[in-house]
């Protein structure tokens, strides 16, 4: 008889979750990647609030993370994802977005550079295969690291506080982007998916619980918070971040056919380096830049105070032109905000008389609203304390 | 060489809605002058740092009342306004016990059936009836009052406005309005409740500001006033401006400056000036003069009217019931920096309801006690506080570590009394010291270590206020916000839309409809009918839609 390793059914823990656990008031789990990760932990509201006025953490293990080392690893990487890896200097990350051989894209991610020979991308797709496939032919290796490394995410404005009386002051000159070992086996990422003050902080899994603990203690005076996804979700809107499968549907994952879109119409034209030589779609994307974006995902603001999360956008009041991908009442900025995917030429050529047909049910009585829709050209959260370095104290 | 200068308009005082108004003027197009007494702007709503590294909101301390329609429009988030919602509050008792308001519903009504299982079902009816009539109101806030004497289409069709709504409540719902609106906050409670300290803890909201006793009738309205504000749509909720409420008068200053709008700080109105009725400028207390066909002033009716404008420009009638306006202070505020958290072990570990607003007044007869001494020219001797530690959410407001309480007491008079004479000269070193010792001795009921923790405290009583402020008596809401101060009768009848007897000259604040709070609502009001009379309505938008 062979001795096999059965799978565990359902939702397994995260090397945080022993920390998590006793806090959790609200009870509120989901799913990540198979992993046991926090919706709410108290209130959305009040998580959503310490992210923006004081400190919060949001366990980040489940992503997947994946190690790309050898002589060809920045070929690698360059041939995989749109931007060009080599202005990525070492010691610092990147916010990159790959695609397949028609130019759609297939995930976005973080990708941290410890030297030219040597690569992490963070992403929340699975990518083994594909990162293989890209590898295939050059002299590198992948390895999954998914489970073997743990990260935390520490984000607002007294995070820097914070780790400053954590005892990690050596962080303190890191510019946006920056990142490095601190500490023998704590690397530390100034990067963050809320457009605040931030850094991601990224163990070994057996020391993930020394590290939270060590957070934990020194954020006391700084109004420290264990936040979930729902709140988190709230400040990435804000901040004019995409999510997959929301906002745009990794094109790997989904059944239904011309779901795919290219990081130019997803508003991520600058990433995309077509003179740095060769990468995965490159050919498709130039095609794509001649025959113009066939859609546009909008930064959009609703008048009202309803959150218009799926509602589809007429131009004149008539003519269907496109949906909220994700729409958010927005409690920092006190606007009605949202991403919406528009077909061009709406959002593109066409920017004025949008509307929105929003939903609501008050109380068991469902109202139509139609409501004024403005396109915005930054963010809707943008904070001077987000960039300054060094980083203010609150 | 005393100064002079023309503007389009010019706000006298850069308060909150001073402040409001000047930005929607400038964001029209009118060359827009502030002129502000204090070396700062804010009036009641400002942060101070009295002492190196603590920051206080001094006078005003929570905010939900500010219509999130003007905060949006004129974009405050952009100029550094975030407020932030807190978490609920608890009223202490001597014996060691609490009553908790948690904004988690379910522990909530466990925590009512702690003290009363009946009062526990009665909680969610009494939110009903209050959210209810909060709903009946907040659409009349961005609205004039109608004059029910008038019959300009506008003023008809704001009457035919009201008539629908109250309409549409039907008539049992219109007779819970009318017991609001004239009830006393105890009867209405005693109503509802059975448990004494469910009681006193609500009541709180029902006299806060106001020189009235839990048992007077009106004071269930001056509830209502306070639960009507919303924090993001929630409605009832409160939340302290980062920064202190300062940081809304910044934002507000910000942006009419960014519209192009000027501020002299330091510069006093001494005098409106009028020539045939109409107003020409104002005279400050420097000399100096600025010139404008609109004039618009943010302090209250009183100090407007009866201190810096001519008499014999105004009819007696209007000046008789100017006089007559009921404005008397009835809170004092003590703001203290602490060493470190003072302990409550009443709370459990962690208690999240310290976070919110906290009080020590168990049962309406203490309150109405309290009350009692006030109408005698004192200080309550146990009073009621209503008091909040920002910096446990703010971190902006203390030292880390260290801590910024605000404590806001119920009741004291304008004019104390001292050896048979009232007099708001009364107040000095000692009045002040003996008033707040008063008021740690029942802080220690929360607290027993608060003494110990205080490194430095503000005292601020209804003559303070007036002094610095320049709120007639202290009275926080620039007039009292009882039924016959309300809606066509604020200020005064007849010039309840902000006008006044001399022409281009208007009331911006409190004192106008719909009343006080830092709500903005009177300032934006105010600016929408200034710029109607000059053609200018629609550069308005219709918060009202």
């Amino acid at each position: 008889m062979v001795k096999v390793n059965h799978v565990p059914m359902g939702l397994i823990e995260t090397p945080f979750h022993a920390r998590l656990e006793p806090l959790s008031r609200a009870k509120s789990w989901t799913g990540w990647a198979g992993f046991i990760s926090p919706l709410v932990l108290d209130t959305v509201e009040f998580e959503y609030f310490a992210i923006r006025n004081q400190t919060t953490l949001f366990d980040i293990s489940p992503m997947h993370k994946y190690r790309v080392t050898g002589p060809d690893a920045a070929a690698v990487m360059n041939r995989l994802v749109t931007r060009d890896v080599t202005k990525i200097a070492d010691g610092r990350v990147g916010y990159v977005m790959w695609c397949d051989e028609e130019g759609m894209l297939i995930d976005d991610g973080t990708l941290f550079r410890f030297s030219a020979t040597d690569f992490r991308l963070c992403c929340q797709e699975p990518m083994l295969t594909w990162l293989l496939d890209t590898a295939w032919g050059f002299d590198a290796q992948v390895l999954d690291e998914s489970d073997a490394i743990a990260g935390l995410s520490l984000q607002g404005p007294t995070s820097w506080s914070l780790l400053q009386d954590a005892g990690f002051a050596a962080a303190q000159n890191m510019k946006p982007f920056d990142w490095r070992e601190v500490e023998p086996d704590i690397w530390i990422s100034r990067t963050g998916f809320t457009g605040d003050l931030g850094y991601e902080l990224w163990v070994p899994k057996a020391k993930a619980l020394d590290l939270w603990d060590r957070l934990w203690a020194a954020g006391d005076h700084w109004g420290v918070r264990a936040i979930g996804f729902e709140a988190l979700n709230l400040c990435r809107i804000e901040a004019g971040f995409v999510a997959a499968g929301v906002d745009f549907q990794p094109v790997h994952a989904v059944m239904r056919l011309h779901r795919g879109r290219t990081p130019i119409e997803l508003g991520f034209g600058k990433m995309v380096h077509f003179d740095k030589g060769h990468f995965n779609g490159r050919r498709a994307l130039l095609q794509h830049r001649e025959a113009g974006a066939r859609y546009t995902l909008a930064k959009i603001d609703i008048a009202g105070f309803k959150p218009a999360n799926g509602a589809l956008i007429y131009h004149r009041k008539k003519k269907e032109v496109g949906f909220v991908t994700s729409g958010v009442w927005s409690p920092t900025t006190k606007r009605n905000i949202a991403l919406a995917e528009l077909k061009a030429p709406y959002g593109i050529e066409i920017k004025d008389d949008l509307w929105a047909e929003i939903y609501v049910n008050e109380e068991g009585r469902w109202d139509k609203r139609l409501v004024p829709v403005t396109l915005q050209d930054k963010p809707f959260f943008i904070n001077q304390r987000a960039r300054a370095t060094p980083p203010h104290p609150f | 060489m005393a100064k002079h200068d023309t503007y389009d308009a010019i706000v006298a005082g850069a308060g909150h809605n001073g402040l409001t108004t000047a930005c929607y003027l400038a964001k029209a197009g009118l060359k827009t002058l502030v002129v502000e007494k204090n070396d700062w702007i804010g009036g009641a709503a400002v942060s101070r740092s009295l002492i190196d590294g603590w920051t206080y909101s001094n006078c005003s301390y929570v905010c939900s009342l500010l219509r999130r329609e003007i905060v949006r429009d004129l974009e405050l988030p952009r100029f550094g306004l975030q407020v932030i919602p807190y978490e609920g509050g608890a009223t202490f008792t001597p014996e060691g016990d609490y009553f908790a308001y948690m904004s988690d519903h379910d522990a909530l009504r466990r925590e009512l059936a702690r003290h009363s299982p009946r009062d526990a079902d009665a909680y969610d009816r009494f939110s009903q009836a209050v959210i209810r009539q909060c709903r009946f109101i907040r659409p009349f806030l961005l609205r004039n009052a109608p004059d029910p004497t008038s019959l300009r289409p506008r003023d008809l069709s704001e009457l035919l406005f009201l008539v629908k709504q109250a309409h549409g409540l039907g008539a049992k719902e219109l007779g819970e309005t009318l017991r609001f609106w004239t009830m006393s906050i105890g009867d209405f409670l005693d109503s509802y409740f059975e448990s004494d300290l469910v009681k006193a803890h609500i009541a709180g909201a029902g006299i806060i500001g106001t020189g009235l006793g839990v048992y007077s009738p009106g004071t269930a309205y001056v509830l209502l006033h306070h639960y009507m504000g919303d924090v993001d749509g929630a409605i009832g909720a409160w939340g302290f401006a980062r920064g202190g409420m300062g940081a809304i008068s910044n934002a507000l200053g910000a942006a009419f400056e960014e519209a192009g709008g000027e501020i002299i700080k330091g510069a006093g109105v001494d005098q409106f000036l009028v020539r045939n009725g109409k107003v020409t400028g104002v005279a400050l207390e420097n000399g100096d003069e600025y010139h404008a066909p609109i004039v618009a002033s943010n302090m209250d009716v009183k100090r407007t009217f009866l201190q810096h404008t001519d008499r014999a420009a105004l009819p007696s009638a209007f000046t008789k019931a100017v006089e007559r306006f009921k404005i008397r202070g009835s809170s004092a505020k003590l703001n203290i920096a602490l060493d470190r958290l003072p302990s409550f072990p009443a709370a459990p570990k962690g208690a999240t309801f310290l976070r919110g607003d906290m009080h020590c007044s168990t049962t309406l007869n203490e309150l109405e006690r309290a009350y009692d001494d006030w109408k005698d020219g004192r200080w309550s001797q146990d009073p009621y506080f209503d008091m909040l530690i920002p910096s446990q959410i703010d971190p902006t407001m203390a030292p880390p570590g260290k801590h910024m309480m605000t404590v806001f007491v119920q009741y004291a008079p304008y004019d104390l009394e001292v050896d048979g004479v009232r007099s708001g000269e009364n107040w000095n070193d000692a009045t002040r010291k003996a008033m707040a010792d008063c008021v740690l001795d029942k802080i220690a009921v929360a607290c027993p270590d608060i003494r110990e923790r205080v490194v430095h405290a503000e005292v601020r009583t209804p003559w303070d206020i007036e002094r610095e402020v320049g709120l007639t008596e202290g009275n926080i809401f620039q007039g009292e916000l009882t039924f016959d101060q309300l809606l066509f009768n604020r200020p005064v009848p007849g010039y309840a839309q902000y006008d006044t007897p001399i022409r281009g000259m208007y009331i911006v604040g409190s004192s106008a409809h719909p009343g006080g709070g830092v709500m903005a609502a009177p300032g934006a009001n105010a600016a929408r009918e200034i710029l109607r009379n000059i053609g200018k309505g629609k550069s308005m938008p219709d918060f009202a839609a």
